[in-house]
């Protein structure tokens, strides 16, 4: 048995098992991962298009769009764009639709306690 | 070792107003330090503060943490020598964010407590897991800490313009920089010792300010030099590189291309792929990152810690761009290798450039200079401070108090260790820099990275969403991912057979990639899963309860 998770009461498995068969439970879960998996392939691809681009395709990254500006540094630019695209839509979904049932759930769970609170 | 630095401007103004600020940094620093140690009553306080940062806080603290002089000296002197290549790691390095605010930081604060391994040992044995880890754990900060303290000593002889032949309070320019990483070494096993994880973090959190305070009067005034015309300090950076419009396009340093050469111009290529995998994917998987994440009180402040830290590391990486290309522009790549073939002391001389063209003449130039040679020294110390408390974490709470000591060690037997281990890792670590000084040990930090990639961040992925994971699979990952990377670095072109080598007089180099990430990470992905198919091991009833903790916070710490 683990020291960081000190045995709470003896029905303590059974409630777990049973919030993770909850209807409410199987909602969190797949909100949170219908959001972060499918960004999380799109992100992933997406910067490796820019490597695999800045690899094979120099000719195209090197292309001039204006003054000394080409298609590599707007590129570069967008990653930038994306990543604080997607952290600030993960945190707006975040807030709306996870935060809520978490809390739910956690205050039904709630009993759980153990020597530290919540706040460690 | 050149000298046009130090020869150029008033050098005993530029050492002595470096020295100054450097001083002044040391003892706010451990001001707070001390006032950290006060606060720091419980095994909660000492590896996580208490827990009671707020997610700004954190944020700022996670950017102290990460941006190294790897990111301040190396990006913009990668930038300045060879222009667009360096860009590409800022790219690497900012989007590897987005695993961590994904896929781990809330997850991880939810179910875990002090370390990265209390959520891999969450539902299996203990003891295998829990030594992996710490294995991976010290491995991974022990090649980053090299890479930072050889990086600081190599650094000082420039900084404070000590010139071959000539001494400064004794010593010569090797004997400085043998005490330099000395005085590194010290002042964090100070930090991590005496404040815990509340004093770190406060070095963290003001160093993370003078770094873009540094970073962003440097910008303007580029910028300002330019009139605030991006396109026109590309063109004279592109013309002063002498490298033309080659300059600010991908393939000067990465994925070269060898005229007659296909084979090698084909391993250059799936080199830099190889770096990049690596970089976006080992963020997630560095323990100093994760255990910061441990110091807010609730998932939702990890989250607002990340993008926090995005805002900035991304605000920071921006920056270098004009940093980098600024350097090639006012400096010159010549003058620049002539300090140092690295390229690490582009900012420095771009700031002393800055400085005499807008505070006036040698003395202006000596005053930005030190500013800049100060901010570099406070980011190295930082980033060592983080890496010797993840460490010494993870060797007093997972090896010591739940391997040794089956989890019944007392909350104050358990810092004392993690004490006494900081004290030890500092040592050790100041040791190996000392003797690895004269070596080329930049690959360090990428292979760190890989480290992380490969073995800790599949037994992370799993742990949190695989339900039929178990001890075997986390113990064969993180081991499989770990070796694989050292393996293959070891007998790539960075370590020997060539003349950028860490050994370059030797020749036992059979893997054709200085970056092992292609083939170690999806290799520690493999492990991990062939790992936990052969063994039998299962708890549902474990998992269930990681998951509902992990996903909603309940029974938090």
């Amino acid at each position: 048995m683990s020291t960081d998770t000190p045995a709470p009461a003896a029905s303590t498995p059974d409630r777990y098992l049973a919030v993770q068969r909850s209807d409410e439970f199987a909602g969190l879960r797949r909100a949170l991962r219908g959001f972060v998996f499918p960004m999380t392939v799109a992100f992933f691809l997406w910067y490796a298009l820019y490597v695999i681009l800045s690899a094979y395709a120099r000719d195209f990254m090197g292309t001039k769009l204006f003054g000394n500006v080409n298609v590599a540094l707007i590129f570069g630019l967008l990653q930038f764009v994306s990543t604080f695209l997607i952290a600030w839509l993960y945190s707006r979904f975040a807030d709306r639709r996870i935060d809520p049932v978490a809390d739910r759930i956690r205050a039904e769970v709630g009993e759980v306690t153990h020597e530290h609170g919540p706040r460690g | 070792m050149n000298t046009v630095l130090a020869a150029e401007a008033g050098d005993t103004t530029a050492r002595n107003l470096t020295i100054t600020l450097f001083l002044i940094f040391v003892a706010i620093t451990l001001a707070i330090t001390v006032w950290a140690s006060r606060q720091t009553k419980t095994a909660t306080d000492f590896y996580a503060g208490g827990r009671s940062f707020s997610g700004f806080q954190n944020g700022m603290a996670i950017g102290g943490d990460y941006m190294s002089a790897a990111s301040f000296l190396g990006i913009a002197g990668l930038i300045a020598l060879y222009g667009y290549d360096g860009f590409l790691y800022s790219i690497g390095f900012l989007v590897a964010w987005l695993v961590a605010l994904l896929l781990v930081a809330e997850l991880l604060r939810n179910s875990g407590r002090y370390t990265m391994a209390d959520v891999l040992a969450f539902r299996m044995r203990q003891r295998p897991v829990r030594t992996a880890a710490a294995v991976s754990t010290i491995t991974v900060s022990i090649f980053y800490l090299l890479a930072q303290m050889v990086g600081a000593g190599a650094l000082v002889a420039l900084l404070l313009g000590i010139r071959p032949g000539t001494t400064f309070l004794g010593m010569d320019a090797d004997a400085a920089k043998v005490a330099t990483i000395i005085m590194v070494g010290a002042l964090m096993i100070i930090y991590v010792t005496v404040g815990g994880m509340k004093g770190t973090t406060y070095v963290q959190i003001v160093k993370a300010f003078l770094l873009m305070g540094g970073a962003v009067i440097m910008t303007v005034l580029v910028l300002a030099k330019y009139k605030f015309n991006l396109s026109s300090l590309l063109g004279d950076a592109a013309s002063s590189s002498g490298k033309g419009a080659a300059f600010l396009e991908p393939g000067l340093r990465y994925g070269v291309e060898v005229a007659g050469n296909s084979t090698q111009t084909f391993y250059n290529k799936m080199d830099l792929l190889s770096l990049g995998i690596a970089l976006v994917l080992g963020t997630a998987g560095l323990p100093h990152i994760l255990i910061r994440f441990y110091t807010v009180p609730t998932a939702k402040a990890a989250r607002k810690s990340v993008l926090w830290a995005i805002g900035i590391i991304g605000t920071f990486y921006l920056l270098t761009l004009a940093l980098g290309f600024g350097a090639a522009a006012l400096v010159g790549g010549e003058a620049i290798t002539a300090q140092d073939k690295a390229g690490n002391t582009a900012a420095p001389q771009l700031a002393e450039a800055l400085g005499v063209d807008f505070l006036g003449g040698d003395l202006g130039g000596a005053t930005l200079l030190a500013v800049i040679a100060a901010v570099a020294f406070a980011t190295i110390l930082a980033v060592v401070a983080g890496l010797t408390l993840a460490s010494s974490s993870s060797l007093a709470h997972d090896f010591y108090a739940n391997v040794l000591k089956n989890g019944q060690a007392s909350e104050r037997q358990e810092v004392n260790v993690a004490r006494i281990s900081a004290l030890v890792i500092g040592a050790i670590s100041i040791a190996l820099s000392i003797f690895a000084q004269s070596l080329n040990v930049a690959f360090l930090v990428a292979l760190a990275f890989a480290v992380a990639a490969s073995g800790n961040l599949p037994a992370i992925l799993y742990s949190l969403f695989w339900k039929r994971f178990n001890t075997s699979g986390a113990v064969w990952a993180i081991y499989g991912g770990l070796l694989a990377a050292v393996v293959l670095v070891f007998f790539s072109p960075v370590v020997s057979g060539a003349p950028t080598a860490m050994f370059p007089d030797h020749d036992w180099q059979w893997f054709p990639l200085s970056n092992p990430g292609l083939i170690s990470i999806p290799f520690g992905f493999l492990c991990g899963w062939v790992g936990t198919l052969l063994s039998r091991e299962r708890d549902d009833a474990k998992y269930a309860e990681l998951e509902v903790r992990s996903l909603t916070g309940a029974g938090a710490h």
